[in-house]
Formats: C-alpha cells, structure tokens, sequence
C-alpha cells in the first residue's frame, strides 16, 4: 500500500483535436485519480500534441491508466517515465520594495532572472526541477509574494 | 458528388451494407428522416422508446455479427439512448448510433432539446464525434463504422447538429482511413504462443477458460478443434455461451456466481488456464485472491488493457482469437491428450457429485423446468434472448445452446428491458429461427411498448414470462443476505399480461401447467404473431448453486439434496 502515494509522470501524445484533453482527463477523474499537474502544447510541424500529466498511484493503477490511455482512439503513444529530465517553470510577484538583489540571487540560484520590473512590483521566472521548484518557493517566502503560478511539469525520458 | 450532410449519411449507410436502421425521429435529426422516406436500399424500424432502438441494434449486431445501426434525435432521444450505448460498451457490441443535434450557432446557449450528447456519450463509447462541418462525414462515418467492428469492438456515437445535416458538400466515400493512432493488434506474437503451447504441454491439469470474445472473433469453429484435439477441459462464462455445444465432452458448464460446481472447482483445481477472451470479470472469479490459486495463466486477448487488470498473466498473448488459435493448433502435436485423462476423471467426479440440476417439488411449475422444455421443443431452432434476473441464470444454465450467437444477453450491464427489444433486432437479423425471450415479470414492463414495433413490422418474438411476482433476483439477495425483508421486491400487483399483448394486436397465453404451456408454445409459433406467454412459477425459487458476492469458486451455496424421482 504505501507506494501508493508514489508521483509518476505520464507523456500521452494525442492528435490534436478538439474533446482529446476531456476524454484523456475523464479517465482519471472517472476512477477517482487526480491529477497533480497537466501540460499541453503542439508538437511543432506536426497534428500532434504532448501532454505531461503528473500524477500518484501504485504501478498497477498507473500501468491501468496507461492502457487505457493508449486505448483511447486519438492517442498515439504513452510514456511512462522512470529515467527522465524534467522541469517546471515558476512566475513570482513581488512588491518592488522587497530586496531585489537577494531575490535576484535566489533566482539565479535556480536558472532563474527578474523577467519584468514594474511601478509597484517585479515578476521573476524560475524553471528547474520541480522538486527544487518547491525549494525556491519555501526560500522566498519571507519576500512577500504577492502571486505565484507554476506551470506543472514537462518531461523528457532521457 | 455535391449532397446534403443528411443524403451523405444515407449514402454512407448504403455503402456500409446496412440494410436495417433502428430508430426514431425528432426535430433535430429530420432532414435525415426525410432521405429515409426517400430511399428504398435500407429498411427502417422504428422503436416506440429509443433505449429500445438501441437494444435492437444490439440484438441484430449480435445475432448477424454485423454492425448494429440506429439513430435517434437530440436532448431527451438521446438521453434515452444512453443505456443502450453503455449497455453494447460493456458487452463489446459493434454498434453506430446516429444523434441529430441543434444547429451549430445554436450549440451551447441551452437551446431546446439541447444536450452536450458526446460529453455523456465519452465514458460509455469506444469513441464519439461531433461533426461540424459536412466536408468531415464520409471520414467520419467511414471511421465509426471502422472503429465499431474492429479491434476489441464497441458502439462509436456520430452527433450531428441540424444544420451540417443540410450542408451541401463533396461526397467521397472511398477515402482512405488514416488513423495512425488506431491500430489494433490482431496478430498474436507466434513465439509467445508457441511458448504458452508448451506451458500447456508441461500442465497436468489446464482448463480453458472461454469467453465473449470467441464469439466476437467469429472463432467458435477454431476454438472447437482445440480444445477437441487438445482433449482439455473447458469451461465457458456468460457471454461464451454456444461456443461449445452443451453436449460436448469437455465442456463443464458456466463458471461463476451462477456457474456450476463442477466448473468452478475445475478452475479452483487447475494449474494452467486459458483464457481466450474472457476478462476476469468479478462476476466470474468471486474473491480474486483465491481465484485459480495455484495455476499459471495464458491470457489471450486483442485488448491489452484487459490482461492482467485483474489476474497477472504469464503468457499474455495480444490478438484477434481466431488469428491466434489458429496459430496454436500448430503446436497441437506437442500435446499429450492422454497426460490429461487422471484430470478429466476428476472433473468429472465434481460433476457426479453436484450435477447442474432442480428439484420438481412444487405444485407451481419450475421455471427451470419450461426453459429445459423449450430446449427440448426448440433446440437449435430458437435463438434466445433473455432480461436480467433469475430466469436470465435459469437460461444460461439449462438452454441446451449448440451454436455461437444462439444466445443474446446483457452480461456487463445486466440491463433489465434488453430481451424484448434485443430479440427485435435477433428476429430482424434471423427471420427463419424462432426467437425466443425468456423475461421476468419485472423486466418485461420495462420495455413492453414494443409489442406496437413487433406488430407493426411482424416480428413475432415470443416472450415467456416466468413469472414469479417478485423482482426474483433482488427478493433471492433478500432471503439469503437480508434476513427475509423484501423491501419494494413484491409484485403481487400486475397487469394482465393476455390482455396487454392483445391490447397491441398481439397474442397472449397465462398458464400454470405443463400440458398448457406446451399449446401455449406451439400456438404462438404456429401463429406467428408477437406472444407474451405468463407462465406462474413457483415464486421462492432461488438460482442455485451461488458463490457469494466477494466469496471464493470453491465456496459454493448448494442446491439442497434430494431424491429425485
Ligand atoms: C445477474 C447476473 C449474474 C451473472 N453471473 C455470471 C456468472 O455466474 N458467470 C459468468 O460467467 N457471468 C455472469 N454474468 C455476466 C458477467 O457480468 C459478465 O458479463 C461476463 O462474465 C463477461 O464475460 P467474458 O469474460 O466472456 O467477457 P466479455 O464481456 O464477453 O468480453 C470479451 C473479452 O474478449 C475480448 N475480445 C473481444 N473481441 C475479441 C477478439 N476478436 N479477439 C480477442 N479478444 C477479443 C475483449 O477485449 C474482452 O476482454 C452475470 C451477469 C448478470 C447480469
Ligand atoms: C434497469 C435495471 N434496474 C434494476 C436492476 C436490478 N435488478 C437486477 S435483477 C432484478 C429483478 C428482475 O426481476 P424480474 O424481471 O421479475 O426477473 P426474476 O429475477 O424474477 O426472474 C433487478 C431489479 C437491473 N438489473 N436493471
Ligand atoms: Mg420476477
């Protein structure tokens, strides 16, 4: 039971056609599984899109899905990741009168810069691990964020 | 050619070989309606309740092999509908049902009769569409009808609003399918099953383990010579029912809840099982952990997604079960028959022991007992049909079946008022045999306005009601789970099922003896019109023996004995 809870990531590449996401999200909501983050994108030159679907459950829930994700008629392949490079991208707010500098720092020390300076606030961009995300997210809580959207994660098999 | 989007569907519909469409009209899916009055290649019937349209198309699929067709209007006709799609969905019925729609510039502004037909249909087809443009139908329709047959099939829904029905476009119907992602697996790996022909070689005591799928694949005939050369057991499930004779040799019976003793301690003993089409269902294997313990498992299937769900398989073999046995009955020589001779002898000592049977012990007549007789008066001439309930166990368990698609029943869903309408569409399919539908007293009110589609298109089915005033399944949970409390199961209070057929201009018989029921039955066959035959049964029978629920295969409720006479 107690992988249960492990996260797995999930590739699914789909023609890209209207209802694919609502019949690929079905099918975890219709057997009770969330889906901790979901991303989407055309494949360039292609009729394909990628999608990158965290997600938790023990192998034999994840080895289901995956069956029943390639049954699924506008699904071409499946991936289920164990050996992969993956990263997520992190947009942050904060008042101009935080201490720029150190947020700055922060942000290089996770392949990150201030991507846009305002009147009253800064935005800053990270993309890394989604694990190290969590990390960056922890360290600059002291700064006052006022808004953060992360964008869920997207993943290579190496 | 320049047509309508609605012509396009009679023309793709002609092309396809279809020559019955099930169905029922409505504003949204008229001007298809009005090419059907205008053509002459295809008959249309109309149900007098699309659930019933759909559960024909069902029947007519599963008698004839082909796809089923039907079609029905937006909001509340496809509504209706839905339990037929889910229905096929569960059964693996090749199906295509057409839903009229309200016009694009109306879609999403809560229109009249307006309902997101494929957001419902999603989670209860192999797959769906909206069509938006007419230049996408021939495509379209080409891939439902694709889609439908082949692979592990399944009903495909066409949605299409209004005014893509009255669209002009090209019409090309010789497209070529181009569906990269859909590419089902038919050839079963030959170096895998050689493998498994050499487990089952190795095995002392393998069993096969037969499914619906058998009959999908058109493989009774295949499947019959292996396991005659093979000389190994087999039992059947539910929806495998026909694929072996009843009188064969090696068939033990149906496994499961309802299966024989015999079978299930036949899977509860073996050591190697081979499943060919068949999906595990719980219905089948009572407590999972307990089931076939101690015994390998081939499983072969044409959807991966079906093995090892439940059971783990050794051997999984992916692929269409005709492509596949027939690359098995190569290795056959590799098989020593007579290494299996201490095993069937075993088996047939659980048959011995608690043979498949019923006790006449009552003044009211057994409701096994008129199904035994109509095997006996009809045999191979009748397909059957049946409702869900005991009498649809009654059925499976003592029809004498000889063929594949003899029998037609909702397995997955266990939808009550499927018979009626499904032996429609048998009758339609096959009119040269008799069809047979044995119901229930509940069952039979849930779809009885098709006596009017049965009078109407002379279809003379002829349902048996084995009437024992109660939801007899349910009140059965009751006396053996719920301590005798027979909350809402009693249906002491009926119609008068005589004059309900007659009052449609069908025929109608109420008997309570043998010697009734035999004119009864010649009567209405004579007769050849649509028949409600009430047959009062003893009304505390129960479906013996039972596993059950969650219990193991070789934990069985007992018939109690007695000495017969
Ligand atoms: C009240 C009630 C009681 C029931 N009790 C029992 C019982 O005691 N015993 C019992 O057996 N059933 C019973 N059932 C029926 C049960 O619910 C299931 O419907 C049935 O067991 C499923 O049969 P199956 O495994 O053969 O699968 P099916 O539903 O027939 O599935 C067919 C399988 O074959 C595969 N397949 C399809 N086409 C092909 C092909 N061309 N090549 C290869 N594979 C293919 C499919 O992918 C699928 O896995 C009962 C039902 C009701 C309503
Ligand atoms: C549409 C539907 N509703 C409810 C059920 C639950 N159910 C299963 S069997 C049964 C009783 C059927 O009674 P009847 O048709 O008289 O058959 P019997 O069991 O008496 O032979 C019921 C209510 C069902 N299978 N289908
Ligand atoms: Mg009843």
């Amino acid at each position: 039971m107690n992988d249960n809870n492990e996260r797995r990531v999930v590739s699914v590449i789909v023609v890209n056609e209207a209802s694919v996401l609502s019949r690929i999200t079905d099918l975890f909501s219709g057997r009770g599984y969330n889906i901790t983050s979901l991303t989407v994108a055309p494949i360039p030159e292609s009729k394909y899109s990628r999608l990158t679907i965290v997600t938790s459950g023990s192998i034999r829930v994840i080895e289901q899905i995956t069956k029943q994700l390639h049954k699924l008629i506008p699904v071409l392949r499946v991936y289920e990741h164990s050996d992969l490079v993956e990263k997520e991208m992190a947009l942050v707010k904060f008042p101009i009168t935080e201490n720029l500098s150190d947020i700055s720092a922060i942000c290089n020390a996770y392949n990150g810069k201030i991507v846009n300076v305002g009147n009253d606030v800064i935005i800053t961009m990270v993309a890394d691990e989604p694990k190290r995300v969590d990390h960056y997210l922890e360290a600059i809580r002291k700064y006052n964020p006022k808004e953060i959207v992360r964008s869920g994660a997207v993943a290579l098999e190496r | 050619m320049q047509i309508s989007g609605a012509q396009m569907v009679i023309e793709a519909l002609i092309a396809e070989g279809v020559d019955t469409v099930f169905g029922y009209p409505g504003g949204a899916i008229m001007n298809v309606y009005d090419e059907i009055y205008k053509q002459d290649k295809f008959q249309h019937i109309l149900t007098r309740h699309e659930q019933a349209a759909v559960h024909a198309a069902e029947g007519y699929s599963k008698a004839s092999g082909k796809v089923g067709v039907s079609m029905i209007t937006s909001g509340p006709g496809f509504t209706n509908a839905v339990t037929g799609l889910a229905d096929a969905y569960m059964d693996s019925i090749p199906l295509v049902v057409i839903s009229g729609q309200v016009p694009m510039s109306l879609i999403g502004t809560d229109a009249f009769q307006e309902i997101d037909a494929v957001g419902i249909s999603r989670s209860c087809t192999k797959h769906n569409y909206l069509v938006t443009d007419a230049k996408d139908l021939p495509r379209v329709l080409k891939e439902a009808f694709y889609i439908a047959r082949t692979g592990r099939p399944g009903p495909v829904h066409v949605d299409i609003p209004k005014d893509v029905t009255a669209q002009i476009a090209e019409f090309d119907y010789d497209v070529k399918l181009d569906l990269e992602t859909y590419k089902p697996h038919v050839k079963g790996n030959p170096r895998q099953i050689k493998k498994a022909m050499e487990a089952i070689a190795n095995a002392k005591r393998p069993l096969f383990y037969l499914g619906g799928g058998i009959i999908n694949s058109n493989a009774a005939n295949e499947v019959r010579d292996l396991v005659h050369t093979t000389g190994i057991p087999a039992v059947e499930t539910f929806m495998a029912r026909g694929t072996l004779s009843y009188d064969d040799k090696l068939l033990i019976g149906m496994l499961g809840m309802h299966g024989s003793y015999a079978a299930n301690m036949a899977m509860s003993e073996t050591d190697m099982v081979i499943a060919l089409g068949a999906r595990f269902d719980d219905r089948v294997t009572g407590k999972l952990s307990e089931f076939a313990k101690n015994a390998g498992v081939i499983h072969v299937d044409i959807d991966p997604a079906s093995i090892s769900k439940l059971v783990n398989a050794n051997y999984p073999i992916v692929g269409d079960i005709k492509n596949v046995v027939v690359e098995m009955l190569k290795h056959v020589p590799m098989i020593k028959s007579d290494n299996y001779e201490p095993w069937r002898e075993t088996i047939e000592n659980f048959a011995q022991l608690h043979p498949l049977t019923f006790h006449e012990d009552s003044e009211r007549l057994k409701p096994q007992w008129v199904i035994k007789r109509v095997g006996e008066l009809l045999g191979d001439d009748a397909n059957i049909s049946t409702d869900v309930g005991q009498h649809q166990m009654w059925t499976s368990q003592f029809y004498p079946f000889t063929r594949p698609r003899q029998f037609i029943s909702s397995g997955g869903l266990g939808t009550m008022g499927f018979g009626f309408p499904a032996a429609i569409g048998v009758k339609a399919a096959s009119p040269e045999k008799t069809s047979i539908n044995f119901t229930g007293d509940g069952s039979i009110l849930m779809n009885c306005q098709e006596l009017m589609t049965a009078v109407e298109k002379k279809l003379p089915v002829i349902n048996i009601i084995l009437n024992n005033n109660f939801l007899g399944m349910v009140r059965q949970w009751q006396t053996l789970f719920y301590d005798k409390r027979y909350s809402e199961t009693d249906l002491s209070v009926q119609p008068d099922f005589v004059k309900l057929a007659e009052a449609f201009g069908g025929i109608g018989y109420r008997v309570s003896t043998k010697e009734e029921f035999d004119v009864a039955l010649k009567e209405a066959i004579e007769r050849n019109i649509v028949a409600f035959i009430d047959v009062k049964v003893e009304r505390l029978e129960n479906v013996m023996p039972m596993v059950p629920s969650g219990g193991s295969l070789f934990n069985m409720m007992l018939l109690e004995k007695k000495e017969s006479k």
